[in-house]
């Protein structure tokens, strides 16, 4: 251990300890984005007037996503002599009922708990992590989701953060780091899955001095939010794993990349780098070790597709968010020409638990091929729609119904969106597949960064799918012309199937221009027949209803006739 | 002239306001933006002096992301999302509710000039959808009663 680090430890967890002795009390609101559009912010206000009134010496503190995002606003509070307890859908009003009942009154009110987190237990409350939807999760990237606040480093430091930086300084060569992530087999989460240790290793080979590591937080697919969410609950993460990165390929210096709307995430991470800097983290002698390492935010547009990793790069260099041809790649001629490493938040986030616990230990976790845990988000018509961090394994039914809670009683699941919107549709005959990278790029669907959208028997894909086609005509760049007309070309055809002018053939039109948007320059054109094939696969004859009968059988599409009307 | 020398400083100073190390092109209209609230015609070619670029590079670059507009929101700003995640739990519904009690079929700003709406792909509470942003508060299950009411409340 470095003795910096080692003093760094020591004041991190003086302050731990008294945080968990509630010493002050302690008031954490939950303020993420999910938490926010609960009311987190109004209830963080709620709770400050409130012990102020009471004359109660406590300290409020906002912290991210727990990942029960359907029970925001989230709020634990610690008073001495008491166990850490949650509360669920907090309002104003139960804000001041929690001041004055258990603050003032003594009463923690059970009633009003979820869970327990960490040590001491209350009468009928259990443990937050026996809970449904957390009992079958592990939790390695959201470790401190919800748990700490990320505006402080040192809540980060005293739950075991940067040991695994330190562990990197003061015992391995970077050549070791990258052979210790290699046996973790830990996989890229960005949509590819492709061994972040080889992607390294491509860098680390390359010719320095000046090498990138850029981290992709570009996060675009709709119903996707779990690398904000991470970067809004836990930022340290993220940058310690970008530079252990940085130590094991040499590179000088990292980006991380957001699109410019998403301010509060632009914010805890700016904090977070600013924090870093300040207790020798970065920037020059790293620990009091011989090695120097940067980092700054990086702000895009908006653009779904400056979250490719060539546009991303063209985006940093402050140009149009366009794909760049390959070869070279970007381990060669990357950012501004140089070696560059591109991985998304994620996987930098498993990466310091990856060193601090060893690489063994996560490959422990998940199935053969894919090791470790998946972190989804489950929205659409679910009971609980949340981010959630599964290990790999499980079924999707199992992440769906237990997780989850299923759809609503009485319906049925009749379609599963994943992957983004070039990822098209899973059917209800493919619930059971197994959660891993391979099983489902085997069943036609991608995991993909980790949104899973939820249709019931209300949902008309054939809708679904002009929506997903909608979006990926609006955001294709424009530099091919496959994707600038093909992706326009879909669009048209899926309207006139939701509003009655769809002609028959116009699937197999669609399909017969699946083999000229191959030759597009990136994914976006590419992938963007998916929503047609899987349509296809799955609903044919909901697509033949629309197309041949001018039904819309789930009574969605508002030009169509409902089944019962004829 | 003395709002348009006034314009400059402000172009300026949100031109100076960035890191050096990380200013480019895109960059310097983010700030410009958030100056302004839009891009003035007048900072097109200090952005281009600014970064050394030509003037026919900042435009292509301002005209390429689709959140750079040219002449000045509303005082209140709506987006609503129409992703299909808030879609499956009834985004089309809450849409069609703002697009009537705002009078508009396409985005742009109300005839009274008072608010400027758009769609939005995803504002990332999907859990929480459909989801709207009202003056850059994000607002969680909406059905079309309580987005008309939360236009209806800024207006």
């Amino acid at each position: 251990m470095t003795e910096a680090y080692q003093q760094l430890k020591q004041r991190a967890d003086a302050g731990w300890e008294a945080l968990s002795n509630g010493s002050p009390i302690r008031i954490m609101v939950g303020a993420a984005t999910c938490g926010r559009a609960a009311g987190g912010l109004q209830v963080i206000d709620a709770f400050e007037k409130a012990i102020a009134a009471n004359g109660i010496e406590a300290r409020v503190h906002r912290v991210g996503c727990i990942g029960l995002c359907y029970a925001e606003v989230l709020v634990d509070i610690i008073a001495p002599g008491q166990p850490r307890i949650t509360y669920a859908n907090v309002t104003s009003v139960l804000a001041e009922t929690l001041v004055k009942d258990y603050l003032v009154g003594g009463n923690p009110r059970p009633d009003l708990a979820i869970g327990i987190r960490g040590e001491g237990s209350l009468d009928g409350v259990p443990a937050l992590f026996d809970i449904p939807d957390l009992k079958p999760q592990v939790r390695v990237a959201m470790r401190n989701c919800g748990a700490i606040d990320p505006s402080d480093i040192d809540q980060y430091i005293a739950n075991g953060g940067y040991a695994g930086l330190d562990r990197c300084l003061s015992d391995m060569q970077p050549a070791e780091v990258i052979e210790e992530v290699l046996k973790s087999g830990l996989r890229g989460r960005g949509g590819a899955a492709f061994p972040a240790a080889m992607k390294w290793r491509f860098l680390a080979g390359a010719p320095g001095p000046t090498k990138y590591i850029l981290c992709n937080a570009e996060e675009g697919d709709p119903g996707a939010y779990n690398d904000k969410g991470l970067l809004e609950s836990d930022p340290h993460t993220v940058l310690e794993g970008m530079t252990i990165a940085g130590y094991a390929t040499a590179a000088s210096k990292g980006y991380v990349f957001i699109r410019c709307v998403h301010r509060d995430v632009i914010k805890t991470t700016q904090t977070a780098i600013d924090q870093a800097y300040k207790e020798g983290l970065l920037g020059k002698n790293i620990l009091g070790a011989d090695f120097n390492f940067d980092i700054a935010v990086a702000l895009t547009g908006e653009s779904y597709v400056s979250g490719e990793e060539t546009a991303l790069m063209e985006a940093i260099e402050g140009k149009r968010a366009m794909p760049r041809s390959r070869p070279p790649f970007p381990a060669q001629v990357g950012l501004w020409g140089k070696p560059s490493n591109i991985n998304n938040v994620k996987t930098y986030a498993y990466v310091p638990e990856v060193l601090r616990q060893g690489g063994d230990w996560y490959a422990g976790i998940g199935t053969e091929r894919s090791k470790g845990t998946a972190i989804v988000c489950l929205t659409g018509n679910v009971a609980r729609p949340q981010m959630a961090e599964v290990p790999f394994g499980l079924t999707l039914r199992q992440v769906i119904d237990d997780v989850a809670g299923g759809v609503s009683p009485g319906n049925e699941i009749k379609l599963l969106q994943t992957g983004g919107p070039l990822g098209g549709f899973l059917g209800p005959s493919e619930i059971d597949v197994t959660l891993d990278f391979d099983e489902m790029a085997g069943r036609g669907a991608i995991l993909g960064s980790g949104g899973i959208i939820v249709g019931d028997e209300t949902s008309c894909p054939v809708e679904m799918a002009a929506i997903l086609a909608d979006f990926n005509n609006e955001e294709s760049c424009g530099k091919c012309f496959p994707c600038r007309i093909g992706t326009k070309h879909i669009l048209e055809m899926f309207e006139a199937m939701t509003e009655g002018g769809a002609k028959e053939g116009d699937v197999d039109r669609m399909l017969a221009m699946s083999d000229t948007l191959l030759t597009s320059l990136c994914g976006h054109g590419q992938l963007s027949v998916n929503p047609i094939k899987s349509a296809l696969k799955y609903f044919e004859s909901e697509l033949n209803a629309h197309i041949i009968d001018k039904v819309c059988p789930a009574g969605r599409c508002a030009a169509l006739a409902k089944p019962s009307q004829r | 002239m003395t709002a348009t020398a006034s314009t400059t400083d402000r172009v300026n100073q949100a031109l100076n306001r960035q890191v050096k190390e990380e200013v480019t092109v895109l960059s310097s209209l983010i700030y410009v933006q958030d100056e302004f609230g839009f891009l003035p015609p007048e900072s097109i070619p200090l952005i281009a002096d600014y970064t050394d670029a030509s003037v026919n590079d900042v435009f292509g670059v301002a005209t390429f992301y689709t959140h750079f507009r040219f002449t000045p929101p509303g005082p209140h700003t709506v987006e609503v999302c129409w992703g299909p995640s808030c879609h499956v739990r009834g985004a089309a519904e809450v849409m069609s509710a703002v697009k009537a009690e705002l009078g508009m079929e396409e985005e742009g700003t109300t005839e009274d000039g008072q608010v400027t709406w758009k769609r939005s792909s995803c504002a990332a509470a999907c859990a929480h959808g459909p989801v709207a942003m009202v003056d850059e508060m994000i607002y969680g299950d909406l059905t079309p009663e309580s987005a008309v009411q939360l236009i209806k409340d800024v207006r």
